[in-house]
């Protein structure tokens, strides 16, 4: 399938953490793109620097967070380059996002059709047609008898309606890209699936783009067009969903695959564990960052990072070796 | 809602039997009898006799105790021991300078703890922030009394910009007399409530909900009051209620050393001339003052929270 238009393109993005004991390189030389009107899975273990690609992406950074290179080309503009008052103007119009603990995201004093109508400040409708627009959205993601629950509060709803709340609150402004932070992680897999077929109709309806975070390989195979695949900060692999699943090229790709069934319907809900533990990221060591836990690692693998390189078709890569024409030939 | 009330109400009831039982023991057990006191060393032991009766010292405690509960039912704290007139009377004349002095200072410690909790929590680790930090904690090892003879001595004795001593008659030169009583009462609650703000707005500034809210591109004036600053004040409205009890003990020595009248000012005399009714009635007032001081704070706080409004 030739690549459609990109929405959105990361490139060579590093952000390092400010830390007592001394800087952690959480990101490091970051690329991908997210193509208009698809859904990419990031995919990685807990740790792998998922969370903070996925606020970096509207630059919704912590204090401590220092973008050191790199540029996230969105709509013509360079979202680290922005002010804050165009930043301000992108979030929550056209970039939204959902987050992953529901229980906590939502103003917990606050009524949420006050919330609803708050996030659409900018809009020049009137009261009514705001209502209008938010028992709207509300009835779109599921919740039942939607005017009258807007005089609700947030704990009186439980956490997958929560979660649902949020996605309502995340497309109420139709932004071009959604950007969802495990926002199943925290439901259990009947209510994932639900939310998962829900964000599935939502978007080929309103036709965005979703960058969708997940530690989960069955969630991001039901889900997702494009996948990217995280560790220790890096990418090690990319490509279509299919590819990914059929060819996992990088050993921590594969290796994944091997802990986790990758459907969704099973309940295996604890993280994927691969024996051994992620390199500390405040000394970065060098070769492959995967060497330590690789097991068909050799010795080059130890002197020299690899770079992406080709695996089947133009849209997968892998930083492997094994993919390197030379070792193949060799 | 209305188990709120008969819950608050009942506790209250118990509370203000126990202080004033409490108390009639105390006074039971300071060595002197109130009648001596009253009609001087050289009263004839007949006198005394008719004095206790007249004061009902001849009967026995717990029957002391029951009339006197049942004459507050009706109002009727007593009468002076000195003078006939109505207790009810005398400290309902001292109650307002003492509540204007209390709120004074719960208002000022209020209005600039709050904000400097806040500006701390935004800006932390700035010289302001650490400025408030250290002045904040040395404030609070203060007790107020000696911060009310120093700001006696430097701001009244000293500079003279504020009058030593009284409450001052209509309202600017009330006010004039207020400043330096009220700024004694509630420096310490300055320190203590702009700690409290600041840590509790740090917690809630890291919350999920004010990133989402930030995520939404929301102007920050807007995320900073509705949805971080109402939550971080609940725990200092609550602190501010529990603490008005620490207030009033605060207040009393303010009223002694500014020679203020006031709730503070009658019962140090009460007591200095066992003046029995005097301070049962203060302290039937001041506990008093404690139950609806909690009550407010309740009352605001499920104003500010819909979860504490549910449960009340
Ligand atoms: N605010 C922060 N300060 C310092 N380190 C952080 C901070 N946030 C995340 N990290 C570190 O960055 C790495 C990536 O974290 P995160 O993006 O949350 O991973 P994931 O979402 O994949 O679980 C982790 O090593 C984590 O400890
Ligand atoms: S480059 Fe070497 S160590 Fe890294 S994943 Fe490939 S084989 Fe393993
Ligand atoms: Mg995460």
């Amino acid at each position: 399938m030739p690549q459609a238009e990109p929405l959105l393109t990361v490139s060579d993005l590093s952000l390092d953490f400010g830390t007592p004991r001394g800087r952690l390189h959480a990101l490091r030389n970051v690329h991908f793109a997210v193509p208009k009107g698809r859904i990419v899975g990031i995919v990685g273990e807990s740790g792998c620097g998922k969370s903070t690609l996925a606020h970096s992406l509207m630059r919704l950074v912590p204090g401590n967070a220092d973008i050191v290179a790199g540029t996230i080309d969105f709509e013509g503009e360079n979202i680290l380059e922005l002010g804050e008052r165009r930043l301000r103007e992108l979030r929550g119009q056209r970039i939204s996002m959902v987050f992953q603990d529901p229980m906590t995201a939502l103003n917990p004093v606050t009524t949420i059709g006050r919330q609803m109508y708050e996030i659409q400040y900018r809009s020049k409708r009137s009261s009514a047609e705001k209502r209008t627009a938010a028992i709207e959205m509300l009835e779109r993601v599921g919740i039942p008898d939607a005017a009258s629950r807007l005089d609700a509060y947030p704990h009186h709803f439980s956490g997958g309606m929560r979660q649902r709340l949020c996605i309502a609150m995340a497309l109420l402004t139709r932004p071009a890209l959604l950007v969802a932070d495990e926002p199943t992680t925290a439901l259990d897999a009947t209510l994932e699936v639900q939310i998962i077929n829900m964000l599935k109709d939502l978007q080929s309806d309103l036709g965005c783009s979703v960058v969708f975070v997940s530690h989960h390989l069955g969630t991001v195979a039901e889900l997702c067009d494009d996948v990217v695949v995280m560790y220790a900060g890096e990418v090690v692999e990319k490509g279509p969903v299919r590819e990914i699943f059929h060819r996992p090229s990088h050993p921590y790709t594969q290796a994944l695959f091997e802990c986790d069934p990758g459907r969704i319907k099973e309940k295996t809900r604890e993280l994927p564990t691969i024996p051994g533990e992620l390199p500390d990221l405040r000394n970065v060591p060098g070769g492959c960052i995967f060497k330590a836990r690789c097991p068909k690692a050799f010795g080059r693998c130890e002197r020299e990072h690899p770079e992406p390189y080709v695996a089947e078709g133009e849209d997968h890569v892998a930083r492997c070796f094994l993919l390197d024409e030379e070792e193949v030939a060799a | 809602m209305l188990f709120y009330f008969i819950r608050r109400l009942g506790l209250s009831v118990i509370v203000v039997v126990l202080a004033v039982t409490i108390l009639n023991v105390m006074l039971h057990l300071v060595p002197g009898d109130p009648a001596v006191m009253i009609l001087g060393p050289r009263a004839t032991p007949e006198l005394i006799a008719k004095t206790r009766e007249a004061m009902g010292l001849d009967r026995s405690f717990p029957m002391q105790m029951a009339i006197f509960f049942g004459n507050v039912l009706r109002g009727d704290l007593g009468r002076d021991v000195f003078t006939d007139r109505s207790v009810t009377t005398i400290v309902m004349e001292q109650l307002p300078y003492t509540l204007m002095l209390i709120t004074a200072s719960i208002a000022w410690a209020a209005a600039l703890g709050i904000p400097l909790g806040c500006y701390s929590a935004l800006h932390r680790n700035t010289w302001l922030d650490k400025i408030t930090g250290v002045l904040s904690v040395s404030t609070i090892s203060i007790p107020s009394f000696v911060m009310a003879l120093y700001a006696l001595l430097a701001f009244a004795v000293g500079l003279k910009w504020f009058p030593a001593v009284g409450a001052g008659e209509g309202f600017a030169d009330s006010f004039h007399h207020l400043v330096l009583p009220a700024f004694a009462v509630g420096i310490s609650w300055v320190g203590y409530l702009a700690r409290i703000v600041r840590a509790s707005m740090l917690e809630v500034l890291g919350e999920t909900h004010v990133r989402m809210a930030r995520a939404f591109g929301l102007r920050e004036r807007k995320i900073v009051v509705a949805y971080a600053l109402r939550i971080a004040v609940l725990p200092a409205v609550t602190l501010i209620g529990a603490g008005v009890a620490y207030l009033l003990s605060a207040a009393v020595f303010a009223e002694v050393i500014f020679a203020r009248p006031g709730i503070g000012a009658l019962i140090v005399k009460a007591v200095d001339s066992r003046n029995y009714p005097i301070v049962l009635g203060c302290v039937l007032v001041t506990t008093g003052i404690i139950v609806v001081a909690t009550l407010i704070s309740d009352l605001v706080n499920a104003w500010l929270d819909p979860r504490v409004r549910e449960n009340l």
